[in-house]
């Protein structure tokens, strides 16, 4: 019975996440217009952008091989498998063993390692600009997070999300100096691998400041629709994680039962709201980066995140 | 019983080699010979695999070859088997592959006798159970694997690469004297059995460490040691290269791991900061390194410098958590440094085939001159896919679980009561993860210019498929990637007799965690299963392709590529080798390698083209390396004169030398 429970939750939280997703996008665009004093688009276009482009057949390049049209479901699947093992309204999912925060991170990398090689599989220079951009900034942006994920790790003592969640909801951990440095390059990593502002701006077509959407020019339809559904999973996985592990207040206990879990998810809906408030009103508030400014704004990152770690390496209570 | 199989192969592989100079110019000579060893590889390897899963105890054996007051010992204990079935591995996917790519080899005269042989040598250093025996075998190996970079010795860059590998390994082989004479101290007892009870005191123990490292790290490529490896590796046929970077490096590892691990004796806690120091360096350099090549073979060579890097990582944490008395942490770090071994040979061997089929098929290695090979060489282009997802340590395929592995041990240090540990470690897990993210982009830019794209040049056009061997080879690695990628509890649970022998303690039994799962310390703490996410990988991207293609259109056109609008038909338009990596290379290189891009624009009216050209430094060459070689030549310069000394000159200086001598002999006390 409680496997059968557990499983329904685990299932759940799959379609919650599938669901959700398109819809984070959507709020993140409305305020954004909102605030530049514009109606903004509703917010369920998201969804009806992917229902349009299902509809749509696929133009595909001459050039392109079988690789280009089995990565977007390969992207797909890595990124909500991924999605779907961070907690969201609940703690201790049945699968949640299955893979730590560090493959989870690396599940990411797989998603993103195929994407590249699509930008760079039907042989056009906007296709390679966009891949060779977007690994530079992985390649800074991952080991910032790793470090985040070190210091996570060292204050609960494990790797596991769920086990990291419920460390941090305990208050003997407190405020400390190392969780503020992650949070802080967590959130530098999470505008980085998710393509906002400063870092790349997801609403340009201007070529040469393209970086995800170079990349995935050359996608149309059914393609398009996955990859645009793989990049909101993305954005939304990274608001659950902050959300999970610096804010797990509210988040259901593996033994919870249906009250809690309503309360659970009425808080993680609550604080998907926030965050994506948060995101837009930080848009609209800061201007894009040159590219090799993102360096310097990911390598202190990075800084913060090794600062943190090593904190944790001198005293366990910093 | 087993030890005596695994030297009757040795013994095979020998008389092979004979055979293959006998039969050399015949036409039977390359499916014989080849054949021959992939029957003695698997025989080894299935005998040693044996050995480790049974948990045999260590057999001895002592012949009467070689030094006549010593004899030849040879032993095979947990550590040797494992390292025997990485070695006979690598070789039976080797000589399966030459079975193929070996018809296309234009010289196999100065190949086919020696393969064999340097296989044999192999196997002999990691049985090895006296210091004179090792030595002689590993001066085999190293002059066999000389003799095949040597093989197409008409190409000037080949001569070099041979020179340079030849000076490298003579100088690793005296460090490796040196270190066993400190051993053996004074009275001399050079079979391992005798070094083992005899714990040098601090100092010369502290000089075999420095020794070790030299010695194995300059035949593994440890940086700064590393030079002659980007170049002897692609030199050599590309079966051989894929031995000496997947394999021969990887009995380097075994030495220093026999050395400092077993004979040296309990670690002090400084030694951990010099082996992670360069591990950790020796990772991120290589990697670079890698970046900036457009030759996919020295691409390769440099890769391994950087999986070097994280084998030497792992083992440097083992040596720290064992001195410090924590066993079950220095035995996850261990675990996580040897299955790197097997992984990283499994892949690179993988990828370094890739390399010798493209190579037949185009006649190329610069990846500048290739592209669009996946719609000619499609199942090559798959299996070289795997290879490069797995050595980006891409989950679920193998090479995500060892660095995985490293990760959990480097989260354990915080324990470690020492202040250069403390802050030392960190910085390596930050090393350590930026070398994982740069591997990613490196093999984004090896795949994405080779394979993808649009080929650059007629011959890439007309690629034809490789030869059944070849693929056969490749695919049964890839499918070894992928196999220990998801059930990586059984070869943790192999290494256990390994652990138990040179820590002190072992990993938990992970055959007993339910799912297969991998647990390196409790459950609560981390675990990975590698068999879960591919199955939901597979089963969400399937249920995607499924829904879509019953609920959404499928209709497709082709259609000339978008290109947002202005699709230019040259292939020169699409993004190069060099230009993929421009972004790193501003970022990283401009402090690495002081690379300067200067740009060279005609003045206005001129018709002729805007040039872009590239500086970079190779900084261990030129601030090591070269004042070396300049100081050499310097001496031997003026020494040179002593050759046209008249009669009584000699006779002066023969005087001289005696007197000296003597002098010496009278003032030591």
């Amino acid at each position: 019975m409680a496997v059968i429970v557990d499983l329904a939750v685990q299932g759940g939280q799959m379609l919650l996440v599938l669901l959700l997703a398109p819809l984070l996008t959507g709020l993140v665009r409305k305020t954004k217009a909102r605030l530049l004093r514009r109606r903004g688009p509703a917010l369920l276009q998201p969804y009806r952008d992917l229902v349009r482009l299902m509809r749509k057949e696929v133009v595909l390049a001459e050039s392109a091989s079988w690789l280009f049209r089995v990565i977007p479901y390969l992207v797909f699947a890595a990124t909500w498998v991924a999605a779907s093992l961070v907690p969201t309204f609940r703690t201790g999912l049945l699968f949640s063993w299955s893979a730590d925060l560090i493959a989870i991170i690396a599940l990411l990398g797989s998603a993103r390692f195929f994407l590249a090689l699509a930008g760079m599989d039907v042989g056009t220079s906007f296709g390679g600009i966009g891949s060779s951009r977007e690994v530079m900034i992985a390649s800074l942006a991952e080991p910032a997070m790793i470090m985040v994920v070190f210091t996570l790790a060292l204050v609960a003592g494990s790797t596991q999300l769920s086990t990291i969640a419920g460390a941090l909801l305990n208050s003997e951990v407190g405020l400390r100096v190392s969780l503020g440095l992650a949070l802080v390059a967590l959130m530098m990593v999470a505008l980085a691998e998710n393509a906002r502002i400063p870092v790349d701006n997801p609403a340009t077509h201007l070529e040469l400041t393209m970086v995800h959407e170079a990349m995935v020019l050359e996608y149309s339809g059914r393609h398009l629709a996955l990859i645009d559904l793989a990049a909101s999973l993305k954005l939304l996985l990274y608001v659950s994680l902050i959300a999970c592990v610096f804010a797990p207040w509210g988040i259901a206990r593996p033994d919870a039962g249906p009250a809690a879990l309503a309360l659970g998810l009425a808080s993680y809906l609550g604080k998907l709201a926030i965050g994506g408030g948060a995101l837009a009103l930080f848009e609209t508030s800061i201007a894009k980066m040159r590219v090799f400014r993102v360096p310097e704004f990911l390598g202190a990152g990075l800084m913060l995140g090794l600062l943190a770690t090593l904190l944790l390496f001198v005293s366990r209570s910093l | 019983m087993t030890l005596v199989l695994l030297l009757a192969c040795a013994v095979i592989l020998v008389a092979t080699s004979v055979l293959a100079v006998a039969m050399a110019r015949t036409a039977a000579a390359t499916p014989v010979v080849y054949g021959s060893c992939l029957f003695a590889s698997l025989l080894s390897c299935a005998a040693a695999v044996a050995a480790l899963l049974q948990g045999a105890a260590p057999a001895n054996l002592a012949l009467p070859l070689g030094v006549p007051w010593l004899g030849a010992h040879f032993r095979l204990d947990a550590l040797s088997a494992y390292f025997v079935a990485v070695v006979s591995l690598g070789a039976g996917a080797a000589s399966l592959f030459a079975l193929g790519y070996g018809r296309h080899e234009h010289a196999p005269a100065r190949v086919l006798p020696f393969y064999p042989a340097f296989l044999a040598g192999m196997s002999l250093v990691v049985l090895a159970d006296d210091a004179f025996t090792f030595l002689a075998s590993w001066e085999f190996m190293s002059l066999t694997s000389w003799a095949m970079v040597m093989a197409h010795h008409r190409d000037r860059e080949n001569v070099r690469a041979g020179y340079v590998y030849l000076v490298m390994a003579g100088f690793g082989t005296l460090a490796l004297l040196l270190t066993f004479g400190l051993l053996a101290g004074p009275h001399g007892g050079y079979a391992f059995a005798d070094i083992r009870t005899a714990h040098p005191s601090a100092a010369p123990a502290a000089l075999v460490l420095i020794l070790a490292l030299v010695g194995a790290g300059s035949k593994a490529g440890l940086v700064p040691l590393h030079v002659w490896l980007p170049l002897a590796h692609p030199a050599a046929p590309s079966h051989v290269s894929a031995l000496m970077s997947g394999v021969m490096t990887k009995v380097a590892v075994y030495g220093f791991v026999r050395i400092v691990f077993d004979l040296l004796g309990p670690p002090a806690w400084w030694w951990s900061i010099v082996v992670l120091a360069l591990g950790g360096i020796t990772a991120v350099m290589g990697v670079l390194y890698a970046l900036m090549q457009h030759d996919l073979k020295r691409l390769l060579a440099y890769h391994t410098v950087e999986n070097i890097g994280i084998i030497f990582i792992g083992l440097g944490l083992a040596l720290a958590f064992k001195a410090h008395g924590m066993e079950f942490a220095a035995a996850l770090a261990m675990t996580a440094g040897l299955l790197h071994v097997l992984n990283h040979s499994v892949f690179k061997s993988l990828l370094f085939f890739g390399a010798g089929a493209v190579l037949t098929s185009t006649g190329e290695r610069d990846m500048e001159r290739l592209g669009g090979l996946i719609h000619r060489m499609p199942q090559t282009a798959f299996v070289f896919l795997v290879g490069c997802a797995a050595i980006s340590a891409l989950p679920p395929l193998n090479g995500f679980v060892s660095e995985w592995l490293t990760f959990q041990a480097i989260l354990l240090s915080p324990q470690l009561p020492s202040w250069g540990l403390k802050l030392l470690v960190p910085a390596v897990g930050a090393l350590l993860a930026l070398s994982a993210a740069l591997a990613a982009a490196c093999f984004v830019k090896a795949f994405g210019v080779t394979f993808l794209g649009r080929p650059r040049t007629p011959a890439a056009a007309g690629a034809p498929e490789t030869d059944r061997f070849s693929l056969a080879a490749m695919f049964f690695l890839a499918a070894l990637c992928l196999v220990a990628g998801v059930l990586p509890g059984l070869f943790v649970d192999a290494l256990a007799p390994v652990m138990h022998a040179f820590v002190g303690a072992r990993m938990p039994v992970q055959a007993s965690v339910e799912w297969l799962s991998i647990v390196p310390i409790a459950q609560s703490r981390s675990s990975y299963n590698g068999l879960l996410v591919f199955l939901f990988t597979v089963i969400s991207g399937t249920l995607a392709a499924f829904a879509i293609h019953r609920l959404a259109s499928d209709r497709l056109r082709r259609a000339p590529a978008w290109d947002c609008g202005t699709p230019d038909p040259s292939p020169a338009t699409q993004y190069s080798a060099a230009s993929f990596a421009q972004p790193i290379r501003r970022v990283f290189g401009t402090i690495v390698f002081r690379a300067r891009e200067h740009a060279e624009m005609p003045p206005p009216g001129d018709m002729r083209p805007a040039r872009l050209t590239v500086e970079l430094h190779d900084l261990v060459w030129e601030a090591l390396y070269a004042p070396l070689a300049g100081a050499v030549g310097f001496a031997a310069e003026r020494l040179n004169r002593l050759q046209f000394l008249t009669i009584r000159q000699f006779l002066t200086l023969v005087f001289a030398a005696l007197v000296i001598l003597l002098l010496g002999l009278a003032i030591w006390p």
